[in-house]
């Protein structure tokens, strides 16, 4: 039952990250419908920019969460406007090898920059670690933090999307871009917004994953940006609920299979994923659309 | 005269066969460029396996190097763990070869039809995870197998894969290519990928033909494996990862999709880009990046979208009589 416990608190804590990273995956398919495999990388230029502001400027957690929030949105922000905004009425799968593309290029440049390279760097340890005990379950005050934290960015939001203009936007683009257009809205700024949100939400991510596992180097987001995408896509691709909820399940069944065996919590992951597509082929909290002719 | 002009496409084959065997025996390529050009022939193959089901069929499947690991192994525990061929008589060592390579691809063609059967009833983006997640699995299973060396990898494979062999598969996966989609299966395939509601109305059995493009590319690509296996001399499970099937979608989608030629040229190409762009060190593939981004920009179609070269034309026959009849 211990075991149980402690296993369920790191499965929530990798589990909430996955959510973070997923929600961008799903906020851009949700708005233009593209897969951006891209994304997993804002999470690697999120630890780096936070490595950054940390080592170079000596800025406390906070600041540099937020810079590093900023600066990669923004980064996300500009990349769809040089690299897919041309190819939005192309085939979708143009805009797919243009994101392998941007994936390509913003994993090696860091890597061919000098002063970054391609071996893994320690992160700095920002929060004070204090350990303590509850109920026999040993945690500590990084993990509570950065659950914490997660939480509130995702009530953020949700508060976002729902309750704001801009969010009213957001789901009126995700409708129907060409009548939300004609109702007057802004479609590219809205795509701009949505990049930005995505783009940050990764950033977090990012940093919340080198703080509990504080290795970083410039290839870390392509498995963890895997995953991410894995768990949008089982809560159901275009769905901001799901894909917490997909983050969620992904985080704590990779914790309980590799507690059994390492090379069995990278599968597990595909296992869920393939099981649940076939059961439910929209995800958990997809809607299953009927074609018409 | 008129036996030469009818068979063309067969003598600049053979005479480009001929050409690049000399230099290799000459010593002007060295074996650094032949294997950049053995390379690339599986790539040609892997890439037109892939555009079968991608960009004839439309059903966008992202896993594909699973089946090429699958077949590779297989192949490759043929030669040499089953057998140990490497301590027979040469004469009887090609054979064993090329029967391992029809096991590669009938394991990864039989294995790409029991993923087929359940995942493509999925749709777009959806079947694309499955078969990414299928693809992965494939390799984590493929790790889990100690018989074949687990993580290790399998070592001591025998080099058969020659120039030779390289050159004759790709001819014949672009032949078999050629006249699969020129067949009434392609056009059934091609029908779906237009409009899979209206075929389907038009009486064709949407699910058994995707089934059918799925397991023949799923062959292909085992046969691909095999002879990547027998170049490399070594196979490690990790060398199939989805990060190798995004290559042979980049390789397709450069090229130009729903086109023979474009795969050839796309695989060929993308190939030996990022050796020759070698001298730029750590830079290349940032290059090769930004060059991916501005092609893709600048002609959304690849290299030769939808247009293929004369000789994988199929011209009808009713077609050239009456030409030359008028003529």
């Amino acid at each position: 039952m211990e075991t149980f416990l402690q296993l369920l608190i790191y499965g929530l804590q990798l589990g909430s990250i996955y959510a973070l990273i997923a929600l961008g995956y799903t906020m851009v398919y949700g708005i233009i419908g593209l897969i951006n495999f891209a994304h997993g990388d804002f999470l690697m230029v999120g630890a780096f920019v936070a490595l950054f502001a940390v080592t170079l400027f000596g800025l406390g957690f906070v600041p540099a969460l937020l810079i590093s929030m900023i600066i990669t949105g923004l980064l996300g922000v500009s990349i769809e406007r040089i690299a897919y905004k041309p190819l939005r009425k192309r085939p979708r799968l143009s805009a797919l090898i243009t994101a392998i593309g941007v994936s390509i290029v913003l994993e090696n440049f860091p890597r061919a920059l000098p002063f970054i390279g391609p071996a893994p760097r320690p992160f700095p340890q920002m929060i004070p670690m204090v350990k303590f005990n509850v109920l026999g379950v040993s945690t500590n005050s990084v993990q509570l933090i950065m659950i914490a934290l997660s939480v509130l960015l995702m009530v953020m939001l949700q508060i976002i999307v729902t309750k704001t203009q801009i969010g009213r936007k957001m789901r009126a683009v995700s409708l129907d871009k060409d009548a939300a257009s004609l109702m007057g809205i802004n479609v590219n700024s809205v795509i701009s917004v949505t990049f930005f949100i995505g783009a940050s939400l990764a950033a977090a991510g990012g940093i919340f994953y080198a703080s509990t596992y504080p290795m970083i180097d410039v290839y870390m987001g392509i498995v963890l940006g895997l995953k991410a995408f894995i768990a949008a896509v089982l809560g159901g691709i275009g769905n901001i609920p799901g894909a917490m909820v997909g983050g969620i399940i992904m985080g704590i069944a990779e914790i309980f299979a590799t507690s059994i065996n390492s090379d069995l919590g990278y599968g597990i992951g595909f296992v869920i994923l393939i099981f649940i597509l076939l059961v439910r082929p929209a995800g958990i909290m997809g809607k299953f659309t009927i074609e018409k002719v | 005269m008129r036996l030469i002009k009818a068979n063309k496409v067969y003598i600049i084959m053979i005479l480009s066969y001929l050409l690049l065997e000399t230099l290799n025996r000459l010593g002007i390529l060295n074996s650094y460029l032949l294997q950049i050009i053995m390379l690339a022939g599986i790539n040609i193959i892997m890439t037109i396996s892939l555009n079968l089901v991608n960009g004839f069929t439309g059903q966008f499947s992202i896993g594909h190097a699973g089946f090429m690991g699958v077949g590779a192994y297989s192949s490759a525990v043929v030669t040499t763990v089953f057998f140990h061929t490497s301590s027979w008589p040469v004469y009887f060592q090609v054979p064993i070869f090329l029967v391992s390579l029809i096991v590669g691809g009938m394991v990864a063609g039989l294995i790409g039809f029991l993923i087929g059967l359940p995942s493509l009833r999925l749709k777009g983006d959806y079947l694309a995870i499955v078969t990414l997640g299928f693809g992965e699995l494939l390799r984590a299973s493929i790790r889990l197998i100690d018989y074949v060396g687990g993580p290790r990898g399998l070592a001591g494979i025998p080099k058969y894969t020659n120039l030779f062999w390289v050159f004759l598969f790709t001819i014949l996966s672009i032949y078999a290519a050629r006249n699969f989609v020129n067949s009434s299966f392609g056009r059934a395939c091609i029908s779906i990928r237009e409009n899979e509601v209206a075929s389907e109305a038009m009486g064709i059995d949407t699910t058994k033909y995707k089934i059918i493009s799925f397991t023949f590319a799923s062959f292909m690509a085992g046969v691909a494996g095999g002879l990547f296996g027998h170049l490399l001399m070594f196979l490690q499970p990790d060398t199939f990862s989805f990060l190798k099937s995004i290559d042979y979608l980049v390789f397709l989608y450069a090229g130009g999709m729903s086109s023979i030629s474009g795969s050839i040229l796309g695989a060929g190409i993308l190939t030996a880009v990022p050796e020759f762009l070698r001298f730029l060190a750590n830079w290349r593939i940032v290059i090769y990046g930004v060059l991916l981004v501005l092609l893709m920009l600048k002609q959304p179609e690849g290299f030769y979208g939808g247009k293929e070269f004369g000789f994988l034309k199929i011209v009808r026959q009713d077609k050239k009589v009456r030409t030359e009849k008028a003529s």
